[in-house]
């Protein structure tokens, strides 16, 4: 079975076409880094997989569970699939410890002593063991961004979902972000993410999908696509961001 | 004309029982002004509209009226139309708590507003229910952000208790005004009212202030 499948998937605000009758399927393991311009539906796309969003014609499934299910199945995809915000939206009141055990005591019901370990273990993996008891507004915006990626995975995802994670940093946070991600890659996280950062799509990346205007135009292999830009369009889109 | 020291001394124990009644009428119209205010705000901010237009119609109702009409219908108006006894005192504590719950509630409409839609997504991402997400990411960062404008409103319940003084409740205000028409002494009973009046709201003021301290976030 795929992590994710899109079938045939629309998402319409009012009138406005977003998503395009969409056909996705990520495997486990894969990571898919989505890139276009901006109102070509990347972020929509991905936040139409943990039901932020909800998908207005299609089917979309994540690990089998239909995200037009029940609550309780929408629920079900969020504790598979954890979600990386562009603005990091931790938890403004709780440390970056609380940040991290909220999500095992809260939606996975573990006891304060096993979410502690949990979370001050995945803290130590994204090199923030000394800032533990700092609250958000005391860390910089690269150092909440990886908070944001250990409270994700505290959660226990098989999934995880990037919205531009690294867009609201300057430019020198942004690469200990990439390198957590990097390592999670490395340790076979099915990832979708949706970036910029071109050099991390080459490197990192095991599947390259190009949008514009609510279609999937391109999907291949990163560095073959980048080599040779199969339409004007995607070309065009590379020369910008650049 | 001479401040008459001498015809306060005498008064005092009948303003200190007044006080004890406006301390009283004071909580319980706080306390239940507070959970009237935090449900229909609540409402006003997340409810379906057969929530939203009951909670829309009280708090226009009550903002668009003074406190006073509103405590003479209640005490008076209220009893003939549905046919009940209801003492002054609870009339009283019934209109404050009504009174204040529409203030509270746009207050607390407001705070849940301001809290960043980005919080509330963060939590449900990790599947939470939304009402998990209201209690444990939503309210304890809208709480912080109320309590300014709740403190006024604390302070707004305080004085307003001297209103129930025109249905007979025996509040500092009503007992002011019965020692004062029965010696005449109006600056020395007016002032030592006042006075009485400020030491409380100074106490209630001074605290909420170092309660927001307290939970102030770094």
């Amino acid at each position: 079975m795929n992590m994710v499948e899109f079938s045939k998937v629309s998402k319409r605000f009012g009138s406005h076409l977003v998503l395009d009758a969409i056909d996705l399927r990520v495997n486990r393991g894969e990571v898919a880094v989505v890139i276009g311009p901006s109102g070509s539906g990347k972020s929509t796309l991905l936040r139409c997989v943990n039901g932020l969003e909800t998908v207005s014609d299609g089917d979309l499934r994540v690990d089998g569970i239909s995200v037009r299910g029940t609550a309780r199945d929408v629920r079900a995809i969020r504790l598979e699939a954890g979600m990386v915000f562009q603005q990091f939206n931790l938890f403004p009141h709780l440390t970056a410890l609380q940040n991290v055990m909220f999500g095992p005591i809260q939606s996975r019901g573990r006891s304060k002593a096993e979410a502690r370990q949990i979370a001050s273990a995945l803290l130590e993996k994204v090199g923030l063991a000394e800032r533990m008891q700092h609250y958000p507004s005391q860390l910089s915006g690269g150092q909440q961004q990886r908070v944001a990626i250990a409270r994700a995975r505290a959660v226990g995802p098989k999934l995880m979902l990037f919205d531009e994670p690294t867009s609201a940093l300057d430019p020198e946070l942004r690469q200990e972000v990439l390198k957590v991600m990097q390592t999670l890659a490395a340790e076979g996280m099915t990832m979708i993410v949706v970036t910029h950062e071109m050099a991390f799509a080459k490197r990192v990346g095991t599947r390259l999908l190009f949008m514009d205007g609510g279609h999937l135009v391109h999907d291949g292999e990163p560095g073959a696509l980048l080599a040779n830009p199969p339409s004007e369009r995607f070309r065009d889109f590379l020369l910008h961001v650049h | 004309m001479i401040f008459d020291w001498n015809a306060i001394v005498p008064a005092l124990p009948e303003l200190l029982e007044g006080l004890q009644w406006t301390l009283w009428i004071a909580a319980v119209g706080l306390a239940g002004g507070i959970a009237l205010g935090v449900l229909t705000g609540v409402a006003l901010t997340y409810g379906s509209w057969q929530l939203q237009t009951p909670a829309q119609v009280y708090v226009a109702l009550i903002r668009g009226t003074p406190i006073t009409v509103q405590v003479m219908f209640i005490y008076f108006a209220l009893p003939i139309l549905m046919n009940v006894r209801i003492s002054a005192a609870a009339a009283g504590i019934l209109t404050l708590i009504i009174n204040s719950g529409a203030y509270n509630a746009e207050i607390v409409r407001g705070a849940l507003n301001s809290v960043p839609p980005g919080l509330r997504e963060a939590g449900l991402a990790m599947g939470l229910s939304f009402r998990k997400v209201l209690m444990h990411v939503i309210a304890p960062i809208a709480v912080r952000r109320a309590l300014p404008a709740m403190g006024n409103q604390f302070v707004a319940v305080v004085k307003d208790t001297s209103i129930l003084l025109v249905i007979g409740v025996g509040e500092l205000t009503r007992r002011g005004q019965e020692i004062m028409a029965a010696n005449f002494k109006a600056v020395e009973i007016w002032t030592a009212v006042a006075l009485i009046y400020l030491a409380v709201i100074t106490v209630v003021a001074v605290s909420l202030r170092y309660v927001e301290r307290v939970v102030r976030l770094p």
